[in-house]
């Protein structure tokens, strides 16, 4: 079945390829005449204030720890939706103790407002 | 040479490169764009040994999930500048000459030990037969039950952590 | 007809990438001239109407305008990345088509050429794989350019499309437990046999069409842009045909999103009460059911078509209908509501099905026709709990509080 990754490599390199004629060729047509002031972070017209590359809000750094424990259960649930009518109760058993594991941890970081934006 | 070959060298090469190319960037969020092409490639070569629902987990898990969160960790902390290496002074050239010294006597060791090879055509019947998620999920659900479920209470664990972590206040 | 000699797979292979590939170019194009369109019909203006008649051509004038504008790079930005990321954006967008079957299958002297780039055995999760890589480009735009207004509508962007993505993941499960474990053709096969997975699973359909327009960014939840808040969103800094690829890969995941509700809720190809399409291969490429000929495939790519073009539709109808959220309302509706209650959903269809099959009933019609009744229900029951007597019971509500009053007073 390996032949049907063939199209795939194909379809990946004309979509590369379609990027990089875009880009290079969006390089060679324009005119490029930078002068200072226009090299500027666009900071509302008025001149950039520090670098914009500081420190954020560590709640984003929650979410993507959140995702990445979530997108495991996704995976682990998708391995057992595969097989779910051939494993029957047992199979539904299983997973559903592992699903009251994780919505336990998402009411916990509710509780503990992990979740709110304020 | 066959074509499965040509892609596998395509492929292990890009890994090895980008590997590199990933150690010795000065800035960290090159590091990590490096570490999603290695993985990408490794990706590609699962799937040239036939491991499709490997392959995709490897993107899914490690290249979507994983170095999503190492890029925010790296942009939230700013960590996105140039840095000296972290490699000072000769002890530590040393150390590392060692630990990369010990990790080839490894890979020697496991590429003499070869092992048995299944039948040729079980990967392709189970395909056909289980699809390629159920020839994984069917022994994951049955025999190593217990591990999913302690698997859920690692994740479990970390979520708590995380929260602990990032909201000492609260 | 038996399976394609290797010969015939890659130059049928070849044929089908550049003709998929081109004509989803072509429809990408055509999709930023329709979003501009029914903008203009949906306020009561004209739109686009010089070049050309009714304005067709317009995206040609806007690829070349593009590629004549002056091009930006900000002084502080890292510049590698700043040329990269609207390629990383564009990427898994336009990969996506790989798996989605579009039509029945075409007979050829040479064999039965299914009508799909690549008919993966894990087409599923290749999708999913890709849509998990869409974050970069916008981090990496948002970051590379190295402006406050770029940063933060990148992070607010990925944290935005991370959340929607377990969402999405979640909501593609009930799918894996009807189906089993299959490619996305054999999905198109199975509600032929049965019904359109819309019924069976019209939960699913809401929760997975809300995620993946967060997924996508479009309006209402166009967090990354936000126009009045963050100037641009991650774009900030980009222009000419850098930002335009940015609108690309915005347009061609819209269509992708698209394609994928009609393949995964409403049959793909299949024309429904008509059996003259039900078109099967078995694995040793012998054709199971109706015999395949060229007009039923186009009628079916039609179908197709169809389908994918009215989910265009809602895409930019909702856009210029509904107002934006605000962002905390975006992470709370992913967090707090599609995550639990989806998790909830699988635990209840796991049930149902469970019941249904100790019932005795055999996966068919019945059993389709079973699930949507108990989805019927279950959907009912959302809409009350979201409405909050709102709007369903809003009018009772207004007339029985003064009573309320009076009877106090």
């Amino acid at each position: 079945m390996l032949r049907e990754y063939i199209p795939v490599l194909m379809i990946f390199a004309m979509s590369l390829g379609a990027g990089a004629i875009m880009v290079i060729g969006s390089a060679i047509f324009s005119n490029y005449r930078p002068t200072t002031v226009k090299k500027e972070a666009y900071e509302s017209g008025m001149p950039p204030v520090g670098d914009a590359r500081e420190r954020f809000a560590v709640k984003y750094y929650i979410v993507a720890m959140l995702f990445l424990l979530f997108d495991v259960e996704v995976v682990f649930l998708f391995t057992w939706g595969a097989v779910f009518r051939r494993l029957g109760l047992f199979g539904y058993v299983a997973i559903m103790i592992f699903i009251v594991l994780l919505i336990a941890g998402l009411l916990y970081e509710w509780r503990k407002g992990a979740l709110e934006w304020d | 040479m066959d074509i499965s070959q040509l892609v596998f060298y395509t492929f292990a090469g890009l890994a090895v490169a980008s590997s590199v190319l990933m150690i010795t960037r000065r800035n960290p969020v090159y590091s990590v764009m490096y570490l999603v092409l290695t993985l990408f490639s490794v990706a590609a070569i699962f799937v040239l040994l036939e491991a499709h629902f490997l392959a995709a987990l490897q993107v899914v898990v490690y290249a979507g999930a994983i170095l999503v969160l190492f890029l925010f960790v790296i942009m939230l902390l700013n960590l996105g500048h140039e840095f000296d290496p972290d490699i000072r002074g000769k002890f530590w050239w040393v150390v590392g000459f060692g630990l990369g010294l010990v990790l080839f006597a490894e890979l020697f060791v496991l590429a003499r030990s070869v092992p048995e090879a299944p039948e040729s055509d079980l990967l392709a019947r189970l395909l056909a037969d289980q699809g390629a998620v159920g020839m994984v999920a069917e022994p994951l659900f049955e025999n190593y039950v217990i591990a999913v479920e302690v698997t859920g209470v690692l994740l479990l664990v970390a979520m708590v952590g995380s929260v602990v972590i990032a909201k000492r206040k609260v | 007809m038996g399976p394609l000699s290797t010969t015939a797979f890659i130059i049928s292979a070849v044929a089908k990438v550049l003709v998929i590939f081109v004509g989803w170019l072509i429809v990408v194009a055509g999709v930023t001239l329709a979003e501009r369109k029914i903008a203009a019909w949906i306020q009561d203006r004209s739109g686009p109407n010089r070049v050309g008649p009714w304005g067709i051509f317009q995206p040609i004038a806007d690829g070349i305008k593009n590629f004549a504008k002056e091009e930006h790079i900000p002084g502080g930005a890292s510049r590698w990345l700043f040329f990269l990321a609207p390629i990383i954006s564009m990427f898994p967008a336009f990969v996506v088509i790989a798996v989605i079957p579009v039509a029945a299958p075409l007979p050829t002297p040479w064999g039965l050429v299914e009508v799909i780039v690549a008919d993966l055995p894990i087409g599923f999760l290749f999708v999913m794989a890709l849509a998990s890589l869409g974050v970069y480009g916008l981090t990496l735009g948002g970051w590379a350019s190295n402006s406050k207004y770029s940063f933060l509508g990148g992070v607010r962007a990925s944290a935005q499309m991370i959340s929607y993505e377990v969402a999405l993941g979640l909501s593609l499960v009930p799918i894996f437990m009807l189906a089993g474990n299959v490619t996305l053709p054999e999905i198109v096969r199975q509600q032929q046999d049965a019904l359109w997975y819309v019924l069976p699973l019209m939960v699913g359909f809401l929760f997975f069409s809300v995620s993946y327009f967060a997924e996508t960014n479009r309006g209402p939840f166009d967090m990354p842009e936000a126009e009045s808040e963050l100037v641009y969103g991650f774009h900030t800094e980009y222009s000419a045909m850098r930002m335009a690829m940015f609108y690309l890969a915005e347009y061609a995941n819209m269509v992708t999103a698209s394609a994928l509700m009609a393949t995964f809720f409403f049959g793909g190809w299949d024309i429904p009460f008509w059996a003259g399409d039900n078109i099967g291969v078995a694995a040793d490429g012998s054709i199971i059911g109706a015999t395949p000929a060229w007009w039923v495939t186009l009628l079916t790519f039609a179908s197709f078509a169809a389908k994918t073009a009215f989910f265009i539709l809602v895409f930019i109808w909702v856009r210029w209908t509904i107002p934006r959220f605000r962002y905390d309302q975006v992470m709370a509706l992913g967090w707090k509501v599609l995550i639990p209650l989806l998790v909830v959903y699988i635990a209840v269809l796991g049930g149902a099905m469970l019941a249904l099959e100790a019932a005795g009933i055999e996966f068919g019609v019945r059993y389709a026709l079973s699930l949507a009744g108990i989805n019927l229900v279950l959907l009912l029951l959302i809409m009350f709990w979201l409405d909050r007597s709102r709007i369903v019971l809003g009018g009772a509500w207004r007339q029985a509080r003064p009573q309320q009053a009076r009877s106090r007073g």
